[in-house]
């Protein structure tokens, strides 16, 4: 029988520990798949977020540098800097990027750094228990919003993505998700694009993944699937945000 | 030079190529000197950061890439780059900060202090760690401090704080820069550079296995006291015979210096022991003089941090005096030295009671 698919080499033996429906660890493979395709997974420098992907190490096969909270892009501007040859991505969550994170990943994406940021969105704080994250859609109930989010009380969503595509720094920007199979294939073409906009020294590069997260969504893997099709790309649409020629 | 170029060029010269800062006074003149010395060397880096934050999670980034990365600020920003200091100790990164100390709380005041005692020798962020501080007292000490620093960390594989202040900061005094033709080579096998022909290296400071951290927290313990073992530096000043030992350490110890002149020719029979690293502490030289004398004087720009640490190196023996200031307004060799005489003369008074 002819073999037609098989797990990447840059994942490791290790049984991902994410809930039932969970997207980051679609994400981790797809991440591992395009390291594979690329060949870069020799040169590859990952910075693991605090989050539910905090040990990302026990699975993506590459060097891995821990970050604070939030200053995951500071962290990644000193190894480039000091590793300009080496592909530098930062793996963040909503909550990491969008609020504790918010200065750190505008300046870095200002200054063009040549990193690439995975952005995971699942518009809730995961590890923590379900709060409310800077993306959590108005209306909606997390545990630190039990009555849904209200703009008097919490403001607007973050659409971080829009914010940083302001800035000349930024190369490639692209929202994308993991909840259909044509939407995993679009998310890992978006995610080799960005390693391409590092490689080309074009500039800053992220990649927004919308991202299911069905135990603090209080859903079930379908449903949350289905809500990031109906609902939470309705406030976050898919698609490039920016692109400059590289 | 000034204390804050000094500091710049030695740290060049020590192969630091890695600069990421914050302007805050009285240190501007740091990262202005490296701004423009870094762009003249080959593979220099400054990058004018967003936040001390930023910065000290650069220098932690350039670190883990294996560069030699530095970072200054004064007290307030020190405060802020607590948080990558402490992720620093937890991961076992080199880096040097410079810290040149105004006074507080808050935004106390521009001019100097040595309020940061505490935060520097206590390790300054959450955990259970230590950093080595050297407390420079003349602008050739920063110099020196500055290239000793860097090996230090790199020795170590932990922060090393440089803890100056602003008198130290802006005074210029006539200084020789420490150039090694041979640069000593340290192991770096913890530097990322990408997982080619050997496992992936994981550079951490989380455990989910509480007893992975208790031996993580343990391995650190034993270097700390390494440290302790080995790294204790200290000079005594005109401690023969003496009946009183001032401790003082920068600047505190250079007005301690002049007022310790000025009574010796009075014949007041004063030394001095002046701690160059603050942690770790010259608690044997303490207890040494201890068997000497009884009566020990105590001068800071603070309303009194060294102190605890005199206080519990003498185990409950001898005598403690106190003087201090907080930042900004401190005492001159004259007026210090008329305050030490009043308690030289209470102590003898006391003694022959």
């Amino acid at each position: 029988m002819k073999k037609i698919y098989s797990k990447p080499a840059a994942l490791k033996e290790t049984p991902f520990h994410y809930c039932p429906g969970c997207g980051h660890s679609i994400i981790h493979r797809l991440i591992a798949e395009v390291l594979d395709e690329t060949k870069l997974r020799e040169k590859a420098i990952c910075v693991p977020p605090a989050g539910c992907a905090v040990i990302a190490y026990n699975y993506l096969d590459v060097d891995m540098a821990e970050a604070p909270h939030g200053r995951a892009t500071a962290v990644a501007t000193g190894i480039k800097r000091a590793r300009p040859k080496n592909v530098v991505f930062s793996y963040q969550g909503d909550g990491d990027l969008a609020a504790i994170g918010t200065a750190e990943a505008f300046h870095a994406a200002n200054r063009g750094e040549l990193i690439t940021v995975i952005f995971v969105n699942n518009a809730v704080y995961g590890m923590t228990g379900g709060q409310m994250a800077p993306t959590s859609l108005l209306g909606q109930k997390t545990t630190t919003s039990p009555s849904g989010r209200t703009i008097l009380r919490d403001g607007y969503p973050v659409k971080f993505s829009e914010v940083l595509a302001t800035l000349k720094g930024v190369s490639y920007l692209e929202r994308v998700a993991v909840n259909t199979p044509a939407n995993v294939h679009k998310t890992k073409k978006a995610i080799a694009k960005a390693f391409k906009h590092q490689l080309k020294k074009s500039g800053f590069s992220m990649v927004e993944i919308l991202s299911p997260c069905p135990t603090n969504w209080r859903m079930n893997a379908v449903e949350s699937c289905r809500w990031i099709d109906q609902v939470m790309s309705k406030e976050y649409p898919l698609g490039v945000i920016k692109e400059v020629p590289c | 030079m000034s204390g804050n170029h000094a500091i710049g060029e030695s740290a060049i010269q020590a192969g630091c190529r890695y600069y990421f800062g914050y302007p805050i006074t009285p240190q501007n003149e740091l990262p202005e000197y490296m701004a423009r010395r870094l762009s003249e060397v080959p593979g220099g880096v400054f990058i004018q950061a967003e936040s001390e934050l930023a910065a000290i999670n650069m220098v932690l980034g350039a670190s883990v890439g294996g560069g030699r990365a530095m970072t200054s600020s004064s007290s307030p920003g020190m405060s802020l780059k607590q948080e990558g200091i402490s992720y620093m100790a937890g991961q076992e990164l080199p880096g040097v900060i410079v810290n040149v100390v105004r006074g507080g709380p808050g935004l106390g005041s521009i001019y100097a202090a040595q309020s940061d005692y505490f935060q520097a020798t206590r390790g300054g962020g959450h955990g259970d760690y230590r950093t080595i501080v050297l407390a420079p007292a003349s602008v050739q000490e920063m110099a020196d401090l500055t290239a000793l620093a860097f090996d230090l960390a790199d020795s170590y594989r932990n922060p090393v704080i440089v803890l100056a202040d602003g008198i130290l900061g802006q005074m210029m005094e006539p200084v020789k820069i420490p150039v090694r033709k041979r640069k000593k080579a340290f192991v770096k096998d913890y530097v990322v550079t990408g997982a080619k022909g050997r496992p992936a290296r994981i550079i951490t400071s989380f455990s989910m296995d509480p007893k992975d951290l208790e031996d993580h927290n343990w391995k650190l313990f034993r270097k700390y006291q390494r440290m302790e073992q080995r790294e204790i530096r200290y000079e005594t000043f005109l401690l023969e015979g003496a009946e009183m030992a001032v401790l003082a350490y920068g600047t505190a110890a250079r007005i301690a210096r002049g007022a310790i002149k000025r009574l010796r020719k009075e014949g007041l029979k004063v030394g001095m022991v002046r701690p160059i690293t603050l942690w770790p502490f010259p608690a044997k030289i303490i207890q040494e003089t201890a068997k000497h004398l009884r009566d020990f004087f105590v001068f800071e720009m603070s309303t009194g941090q060294m102190v605890e640490d005199v206080r519990l190196s003498l185990e409950g023996k001898g005598h403690i005096h106190f003087h201090g200031r907080p930042g900004g307004v401190f005492s001159t060799p004259a007026e210090l030295s008329r305050i030490i005489s009043r308690h030289y003369y209470q102590a003898r008074r006391k003694r022959e009671v």
